[in-house]
């Protein structure tokens, strides 16, 4: 029964992982920060150009991690270009409820679009951490918060 | 008693399940080993009819816990062949045995200006502890460095040997590589010069015959979970002049002699070092595991275990795109391997989900990552249940995972 294992590698997860998006540095950007998981050693860095009006313009990241992390950060970066500082907020947290909800229930994430890609970690409890290093990444970017964000 | 892999592992009550559908393959070894019936239960009869307090009762239950809990000492102790039981400390496992020798035989002996000297491939608990009494003291860690097949550079060591050298601490076995190393010729060329050695056979214990005699060696520690025992209990080995000489670490009851408030005096080794009421059960329950194993035979399982890791990467060598991380010509019951374009935590999800269990990180020993440019491997360890049916399930759930990420 490898049902559940196509449900977290689908081919989304797989090509984004192989073929990330965003994957490079952003020389003048307005915010930065490191993201650590020392559970498994992901390690990303993220970037980001935020204007005067508060919207992100840009965001990139790079780093080493499993196919979650890569997948999960490259996703996030293609999501959030173009959002407002306060909309990229309520995705972090939409997207924090999605991956430790109850699989038991179905649901809806149609909202999120490609991040639902990420709903199977659900049924992964000791990878949703990696899933949402990137996602801490960038809270930590954002609030200034020089120590490396961590999922522990 | 001949050696059968099926009867063995009838005695194993949790390799007997499924997980996610399938038959459990458990290849976490190293991490902690499954236990046999006979551990599970001395460790219920010992709840069920003997628990009481050890040394400190004249009643019978008590009688009887502190005369099976001496009996475990003295299994513990002739198990690695050590002169005499007094020189087996009880301790919650080999992280803390490391952590006494640091803290008693380290504050007193070691001081500025001395070093340290520990291998490339030690456990963080082999390094960490260290570490600490450096800073504690002023004295300097250096590190054995190793080969690209995970094998310590004899040379090096032999340069890095010096006067100022207090205590050489290496492992017996490492758990990331598998790679055993040559610790009685090592210990011979640092008696040399006059520097103790303490070994961690925390991996080794479960795989090889250790005689701490033979051997020469200071100080020895283990874990009893790593050798299908019980966790919460392992033991510190060292020379009974040694102990002698150590001032003791924790305070309280069972380690004095006399209290006032004038002062205390404390008792002999072992109690000196064994403060307040221990694993009773865990240990107990760790002497069921030792005669279990002496029963089966320590030159089997080492036999067994050598035709399973010949089969392991064998099999290993012909999947394209696979590098096994530890390569050395002395290897035990350990292959951690790097796969291109997969990385160790992907693929230890996808292995559970085809119901085998290994290990993926760095297996707390970060410098070898560091060494080999990697942030994690995965691992597969094997105990003497394993079966080469077992290691064709691990490559056909390689295979597996490979196609997924194609
Ligand atoms: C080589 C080695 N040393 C020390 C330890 C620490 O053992 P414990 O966690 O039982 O104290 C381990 C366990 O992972 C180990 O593999």
């Amino acid at each position: 029964m490898f049902f559940d294992l196509k449900d977290l590698y689908q081919q989304v997860i797989v090509d984004h992982n192989k073929h990330p998006r965003n994957f490079r540095e952003i020389e003048s950007c307005s915010h930065d920060a490191d993201g650590y998981n020392p559970l498994c050693g992901d390690q990303l860095h993220v970037y980001l150009k935020v204007n005067e009006h508060h919207l992100v313009q840009d965001i990139s990241f790079k780093g080493t991690g499993c196919a979650i992390s890569i997948a999960s950060a490259s996703l996030m970066t293609e999501t959030m270009t173009g959002k407002t500082v306060d909309e990229a907020k309520v995705l972090f947290e939409s997207f924090q409820q999605m991956v430790t909800s109850d699989i038991t229930e179905e649901q809806d994430f149609s909202h999120l679009g490609k991040l639902a890609a990420l709903a199977g970690v659900r049924e992964f409890p000791s990878r949703i951490k990696c899933a949402i290093l990137c996602w801490h990444t960038v809270q930590a970017a954002l609030s200034g918060d020089q120590d490396a964000a961590r999922t522990e | 008693m001949a050696f059968n892999v099926d009867t063995i592992r009838k005695d194993f009550p949790v390799l007997n399940q499924q997980v996610h559908g399938y038959p459990l393959v458990y290849l976490d070894n190293a991490a902690t080993t499954q236990k046999p019936q006979c551990v599970i239960d001395a460790l219920t009869h010992y709840y069920e009819y003997d628990n009481a307090n050890i040394h400190r009762g004249v009643h019978t239950l008590s009688e009887r816990a502190t005369a099976k809990y001496e009996a475990a000492r003295q299994k513990i102790g002739a198990y690695i062949h050590a002169s005499s039981e007094k020189e087996i400390i009880f301790v919650r496992g080999a992280t803390e045995a490391i952590n006494l020798v640091a803290q008693t035989y380290g504050r007193k002996n070691i001081s500025a200006g001395d070093e340290i000297l520990v291998s490339m491939m030690e456990h963080h608990s082999n390094i960490v502890p260290w570490q600490m009494l450096c800073e504690q003291t002023g004295a300097t860690l250096k590190v054995i460095p190793m080969n690209e097949h995970g094998e310590l550079i004899q040379d090096k060591f032999v340069e890095l040997l010096n006067k100022n050298t207090a205590l050489l601490a290496i492992g017996h076995l490492s758990n990331a590589l598998g790679t055993v190393n040559p610790v009685k010729e090592m210990i011979e060329k640092a008696h040399a010069l006059g520097v103790p050695v303490l070994v961690d056979g925390a991996q080794a214990t479960a795989h090889m015959t250790v005689d701490v005699v033979d051997l020469d060696v200071d100080f020895y520690v283990m874990s009893a979970h790593k050798m299908f025992g019980p966790t919460g209990v392992g033991a510190l080995y060292a020379k009974a002049e040694l102990l002698a000489e150590m001032p003791p670490w924790h305070g309280g009851g069972d380690m004095i002699r006399t209290v006032s408030f004038s002062g205390s005096t404390y008792s002999q080794a072992p109690y000196k070092f064994e403060a307040g009421t221990p694993n009773i059960a865990g240990a107990i329950a760790w002497g069921a595991a030792i005669d279990y194993l002496n029963d089966i035979g320590l030159n089997y399982i080492a036999a067994h275990e050598h035709d399973l890791l010949a089969y392991a990467t064998n099999k290993a060598r012909q999947v394209a795109g696979l590098k096994v991380i530890g390569q050395a010509k002395d290897k035990a019951s350990i292959l951690s391997f790097v796969m291109s374009d997969i990385h160790p935590h992907d693929l230890g999800t996808i292995l559970d989900r085809c119901g085998v269990a290994v290990r993926a990180g760095h297996h707390c020993a970060m410098p070898v990552m560091q060494y080999f440019d990697i942030a994690a491997t995965t691992r597969a360890s094997f105990a003497f249940y394993n079966t080469t049916e077992e290691i064709d399930r691990l490559f056909a759930a390689l295979a597996y995972a490979q196609e997924m990420f194609s």
